[in-house]
């Protein structure tokens, strides 16, 4: 609390101290589904499909799950075909590089009860490889493409894994921090 | 004095004729311009008068580019195929009561015969291109120019039955009383919309179908050749045109006694609502799609010009029709 | 015996009926299309990887450039989630500005749309009839910030610039005038014999595979599921004004062209509705700090663009500068169906079925 009673500066001091904030705001109302998500989950396919579930707070309380990379497609594969779940619009797909890791989020939504859940599951930088879900959400073909042209995550059982945005013959991975720009003023 | 008027009759026919397609471009710019909310070509000369002559003086100079993969011999001889029939069609046309090149027995037959050769300069000149869309061009138009002949043949039948003529002036001077358009009514619909789909104007305009096919047949061609496309198509209006004004607008016959105007002005204006019928329908239509055209022209346009034949025969062959036809 | 090969038809990057870069591959038999094959990318210019390097009010307007018909909501994805990030609070001024802004760009963006789609199938005067009340439209940003399509105008906090005098009236009155405009289109268009048989029962797709697709915007209520952002996750102030969703029931091209044009009307609602509540005074920006540093952490937010979901994922670690930009691009999600939907269609479908998805090539291309 002391950190709150001092008025900040005119400038801002950098905020990574609003991370202990964050830690003292009250139990999200979200806690049990992500608990029950958890849970059902972990009956199903064993105490290591998932390594951690969390309320991601800022964003609307969004349930957060963090998958094992083997349980990938069974995650989503329950998530969507599971009648009380129904988990069947993939929102959106990201992939990020954290420079120790990568990650590969989903967001997912279900229409009918408006509730929505971010799954995500870290690979190796060195060795990014995922099963495809392009047969599970046939959205999420053009997106495993799209990852795999920006970020270099190569999709097992993916139809047609070649570039999307960027010419066939480019070399890299852009999205990558690690990825040298041909031209460093651009 | 004949033999010199054989000779330079047709020539003048011929600078009439481009005249014409000058302005008719000019005009159908201004008329669709108008219809949507703009203003149309002004820069070129006043009220943009020498806009298309500046365009075709343009196509003039520019350099003759020909397809390597062309077919050269009937890539050249296409667009002539094309143009020629278009202005041969002419000289059965009777203008007014005296200006007119050639009055033969088959007339009206002459016509059709002599216009479906341009289908054929169309399908050359898409195959020579050696180009896809082209080639899908040419082959829609031929189907196309193909399928509709058919009604629009049939659809004048009612009139030579009415008539007992194929000649173009004995047609005319049958309507001295009553325009055919009225007893004709079901011909005369069938016959328009025929003659838009001859002319491969909109909603028929499939042929060139900018958003389909980029430009349909003509995709390769440049510069003059070119032009003499774009000319075929509008000395085609001018004569479509004009026979509508013939066959079904009683052409030179002046309405309602109203003889005070010369023969020709009458024929000139009637003309010139055909044509602007024309523009009209090419600002408010979309165009229509390949089957449908087809299922159109074979499903509803053939059987309509069928029943205007049978209906128009019983009107002049029972007694009892005949008092009031 | 004939024998008929299948030919390869190349349509675009140049075809006038792409709306832009879009390179379709397509395998035909006659007219008969066998196989299509979208190919994109024609128009990628790296968006994603550029924010990684700039500043948070940088990025705003590189998004200007990516849905360039529908440069406001582009703006507020980016500052919408950079706000709910940082929790600020916006001034109702600012708000009401941002929604008159984003309902006007969505009933430009649709007109330009209906005129375009009308243009593809061949009809030419509606086209200039859309672009002529768009313009209207386009002048009255003009007024507000100074640009016609690119527009840089949301700020993370707030607006830029405030409505000039008499601006709330201009809009007004605008708002009347299209409705009565509207009439005009419907006279033209909708009952055109012509136009329903080229768009009624072609194109059509049912709700599961739409939603397999993750289609979004017009292209997922059309089969009747009535799912509106602005609706089920609200945002901004929408939850003050009343409006209906429009839904379509065949799934077909027709029940789009309707849903758009209905979309229209219920825009024009809001924006009424807005011009009526705007607040006489206030101001546009709310407290934000000299430099926006974005704690750490991520954020996904989805809002209604004209074309559909357009979301904005940022991942930031602290900085001034985000860590991760990722959009969800509606156009991109829609492009994906394409290939489904043409397979076995006649080629003059090709045009109306791709142009009924109304895509921006610079949203798909990123």
């Amino acid at each position: 609390m002391s950190e709150e009673d001092k008025k900040p500066p005119v400038r801002p001091k950098p905020a990574a101290k609003k991370v202990v904030d964050e830690k003292a705001l009250p139990p999200s109302p979200k806690q049990p589904v992500v608990d029950d998500l958890v849970t059902q989950l972990k009956g199903k396919l064993g105490e290591r499909a998932v390594l951690e579930g969390y309320i991601n707070q800022p964003n609307d309380h969004l349930p957060t799950l963090i998958i094992s990379q083997e349980k990938w497609i069974d995650v989503l594969s329950i998530l969507k075909n599971e009648p009380d779940l129904h988990f069947t619009y993939l929102q959106n797909a990201s992939a990020i590089d954290y420079e120790t890791h990568l990650e590969v989020v989903f967001h997912l939504h279900d229409l009918n009860r408006k509730e929505r859940v971010a799954v995500k599951v870290k690979l190796d930088r060195e060795q990014a490889v995922l099963p495809s879900a392009s047969h599970l959400f046939a959205a999420a073909n053009w997106n495993e493409r799209e990852m795999y042209d920006l970020m270099g995550i190569h999709f097992t059982g993916h139809p047609e894994l070649k570039r999307i945005l960027l010419p066939d013959e480019w070399v890299g991975h852009p999205l990558r921090k690690d990825y040298v720009a041909l031209d460093k003023e651009v | 004095m004949d033999a010199l008027l054989l000779y330079l009759g047709p020539v003048i026919l011929l600078f009439i004729v481009l005249g014409f397609v000058t302005y008719a471009i000019l005009a159908e710019r201004k008329v669709i311009g108008w219809i949507q909310g703009r203003i149309g070509p002004n820069q070129v000369g006043p009220w943009g008068l020498l806009q298309t002559v500046a365009d075709i003086l343009k196509l003039l100079i520019k350099e003759d580019t020909i397809p390597k993969n062309a077919d050269r011999s009937l890539f050249k001889l296409a667009p002539i195929l094309a143009f020629v029939p278009s202005f041969a069609v002419l000289a059965v046309m009777p203008f007014s009561s005296r200006i007119q090149f050639a009055n033969i027995g088959v007339g009206l037959l002459y016509y059709m015969a002599i216009s479906s050769i341009t289908t054929i300069g169309i399908l050359i000149g898409g195959w020579a291109s050696n180009n896809k869309y082209a080639l899908l061009g040419g082959m829609r138009s031929a189907a196309q120019m193909i399928s509709y002949e058919i009604p629009l043949v049939l659809s004048v039948v009612g009139i030579v039955l009415t008539v007992g003529s194929l000649n173009l002036n004995e047609i005319v001077a049958a309507q001295q009383k009553t325009w055919f358009v009225f007893p004709q009514i079901i011909g005369f619909v069938v016959f328009i919309i025929a003659s838009v789909s001859e002319l491969n104007r909109t909603p028929f305009d499939l042929p060139e179908a900018e958003s389909e096919l980029v430009a349909g047949y003509h995709v390769e061609y440049s510069g003059f050749r070119f032009a003499f496309f774009m000319l075929a198509e509008y000395v085609y209006i001018f004569a479509m045109s004009s026979l509508t004004t013939v066959l079904f607008l009683g052409g030179w016959n002046a309405p309602f006694g109203l003889t005070f105007l010369p023969g020709i002005v009458w024929f000139i204006i009637k003309f010139a609502l055909v044509v602007f019928f024309l523009y009209w329908v090419r600002a408010t239509m979309p165009r229509i799609r390949v089957d449908q055209l087809m299922q159109f022209a074979w499903k509803v346009l053939l059987p309509l010009a069928l029943a205007n034949i049978v209906i128009t025969t019983l009107l002049k062959e029972v007694p009892f029709f005949t008092l009031y036809y | 015996m004939i024998r008929t090969e299948e030919m390869l038809l190349n349509v675009g990057p140049q075809h006038p009926s792409t709306h832009g870069v879009l390179r379709l591959l397509v395998k035909v038999d006659g007219e008969r299309i066998v196989e299509a094959e979208p190919v994109i990318g024609y128009l990628h210019r790296g968006t994603e990887k550029l924010a990684e390097d700039l500043t948070y009010t940088q990025i705003i307007p590189y998004t200007d450039r990516m849905d360039y018909l529908s440069a406001m909501t582009n703006n507020y994805a980016i500052v919408h989630a950079t706000e709910k990030m940082m929790g600020l609070e916006i001034p109702e001024r600012a708000e009401f500005l941002r929604v008159i802004v984003m309902e006007l760009n969505r009933i430009a963006s649709h007109l330009v749309w209906m005129g375009t789609y009308l243009l593809d199938i061949g009809a030419m005067s509606p086209f200039l009839y859309a672009f002529r009340d768009r313009e209207q439209i386009l002048d009255l940003f003009n007024e507000l910030c100074g640009a016609r399509l690119t527009y840089n105008y949301m700020r993370v906090g707030g607006v830029k610039w405030d409505a000039p005098s008499g601006w709330i009236g201009k809009v007004d009155h605008f708002v009347t005038y299209l409705q009565k405009q509207m009439k005009e289109y419907h006279q033209l268009v909708t009952g055109n014999e012509i136009f329903m048989q080229r768009t009624k029962g072609i194109g059509v797709y049912d709700q599961e595979t739409a939603i397999s697709f993750a289609l979004s915007g017009a292209n997922l209520r059309v089969t009747g599921l009535n799912w509106d952002l602005r609706k089920d996750s609200p945002y901004s102030i929408y939850e003050k004004f009343t409006f209906e969703v429009p839904v379509g029931e065949a799934g077909d091209l027709y029940q789009k062209y309707l849903c758009r044009m209905r979309e229209i009307d219920e825009s024009l609602k809001i924006v009424a509705q807005a011009v009526d509540d705007f607040p006489a005074e206030g101001k546009i920006m709310g407290k934000v700090p000299r430099v926006l540093r974005v704690p750490e952490g991520e954020v996904y937010v989805g809002i209604e663009s004209p074309r559909g979901e357009l979301g904005c994922h940022i991942v930031s670690k602290g900085k001034d500068k985000p860590w991760r930009l990722k959009f969800r691009r509606p156009s991109f999600y829609n492009l994906q169906i394409l290939p489904t939907l043409l397979k076995d269609e006649n080629i003059s479908n090709l045009v109306a079925i791709l142009g009924g998805i109304d895509i921006v090539l610079g949203e798909v291309d990123g």
